[in-house]
């Protein structure tokens, strides 16, 4: 098929998906007009009931649980993915740079440079701590807290190079965060069954409104959750640093 | 007020991700996809919705932008 | 109001596909695709908003709060932002081999290495 044909396959497409869009958007009640009534009744009863701040962290993990569950597995899945289709081919070996002129000397990093990336990774650290154990209080929670936990590691990459990192090979460290976050969400799950209520039941103590410790397993969760997220997030740029850095063609 | 922000989040959305779509380079779509990552975000926020902002931000500014980025670099490796 | 607000959804859908339909590198076109995905969060969003609403965080609210925004949608986009992050390098890491195996990111000289 040529482009052009292509092109004209798509404008005839693209008209039928903008009608049935429009037809499908018209349907909608118009822009900021009401909430549905499910919603309005979260909004209300979240607060008392389960002892929180931010009614969005009592619907991922406590209303809608289930479904937090399975988006959890799709992350999983997908890490798993990456790791699988980025490990080193037949005709590739992990081999480590070699140095064409190993006589010469190399300035190391500026002080400067390092320092920075040491004080960064640590105030990210801090900021994704803060954001996962806080999401029952204020916006933010294990998903995003998460990103910011390994996004620490990426300015560690930034400030050193990426093979002195690996000569701590934290791999096996993330791997094991990314597998424990994503089984504690089902071992927290369990308890509830433990205690005779359903899968997910919110059966720990729910704690006084607005203190960190307070909405059961909602926090617990967002632990679980955030080591998951970090983990996996931390071993994607790991993969993909990998093949930059370290795997190559075997020479023939 | 929070009309006329949503207003102006509307189309600077509109706008950068169309910059996107149309900036036919990927290491430039690179650095055109993160500014995208931050109109959404602020859209996010005008339409009161902090967390999603806040993954927002963390996603289509830090991490997405860093995978396309490594991709590339990888690629362009292997002509060499 | 309305119209600008499920328009700007249905052109950033639309403009996505165009992307990836006419997209000369596979790289360009997983960031198209992220782009069309986003339209959905979007949707999702405005679905929920309230006009004057506040966000649902029901914390140190003046006296008068009014009615908050639509949590639920915002529990949905959440975690799909976050998870399609991950599903686009995934995508990715696929580029990444296809252009190991076949020596080009263009879908159209693909066609052309297929034996």
């Amino acid at each position: 098929m040529s482009r052009r044909v292509r092109l004209m396959l798509f404008a005839v497409a693209a008209a039928g998906l903008a009608a049935t869009l429009g037809v499908g958007l018209a349907g909608l009640p118009s822009f900021g007009a009401q909430i549905t009534d499910y919603a309005r009744m979260l909004n209300e009863m979240a607060p008392r009931q389960r002892h929180v701040t931010d009614v969005v962290s009592a619907i991922t993990f406590d209303y809608r649980g289930i479904d937090t569950l399975f988006e959890e597995f799709i992350l999983l899945a997908a890490v798993a993915g990456i790791s699988v289709l980025l490990r080193p081919l037949s005709d590739e070996i992990r081999q480590l740079p070699r140095d064409k002129a190993p006589e010469r000397s190399i300035p190391p990093p500026s002080p400067a440079v390092w320092l920075l990336a040491a004080f960064l990774s640590s105030l990210l650290v801090l900021t994704g701590l803060e954001t996962v154990t806080h999401g029952t209080l204020t916006p933010g929670g294990g998903f995003q807290g998460g990103v910011i936990l390994a996004s620490a590691l990426y300015v560690v990459y930034l400030g050193t190079n990426y093979v002195t990192v690996e000569r701590f090979q934290p791999d096996a460290l993330l791997e094991a965060s990314d597998g424990v976050g994503a089984s504690g969400y089902i071992l927290i799950g369990l308890l509830g069954l433990l205690a005779g209520a359903h899968f997910l039941s919110n059966v720990v103590g729910l704690g006084a409104t607005g203190s960190p410790i307070s909405g059961g397993t909602i926090p617990l969760l967002n632990l679980v959750v955030g080591a998951e997220v970090a983990g996996g997030f931390a071993i994607l740029a790991s993969e993909f640093l990998d093949q930059t850095a370290v795997i190559r063609t075997r020479r023939r | 007020m929070s009309e006329a922000l949503i207003t102006v989040a509307l189309v600077w959305v509109a706008v950068s991700g169309t910059a996107v779509v149309l900036t036919r380079d990927p290491l430039r779509q690179a650095f055109t996809a993160g500014f995208f990552g931050l109109a959404l975000a602020f859209l996010y926020l005008s339409l009161q919705a902090g967390d999603v902002a806040l993954s927002q931000i963390v996603v289509g500014a830090i991490a997405l932008p860093l995978i396309a980025l490594l991709s590339l670099a990888k690629v362009r490796k292997d002509q060499e | 109001m309305s119209a600008l607000a499920y328009g700007v959804v249905a052109w950033l859908f639309v403009i996505g596909i165009y992307g990836v339909v006419t997209s000369r590198n596979l790289i360009h076109l997983v960031v198209c695709l992220s782009v069309a995905q986003s339209a959905t969060d979007i949707l999702l969003l405005e679905i929920g908003y309230r006009s004057g609403g506040h966000a649902p965080v029901f914390v140190s609210l003046p006296a008068h709060p009014g009615p908050a925004v639509d949590a639920v949608m915002q529990a949905l986009a959440l975690t799909d932002v976050v998870v399609g992050a991950a599903v686009t390098a995934l995508l990715l890491a696929l580029a990444v081999q296809v252009h190991k195996r076949a020596g080009t990111l263009d879908p159209d000289a693909l066609r052309a290495t297929r034996d």
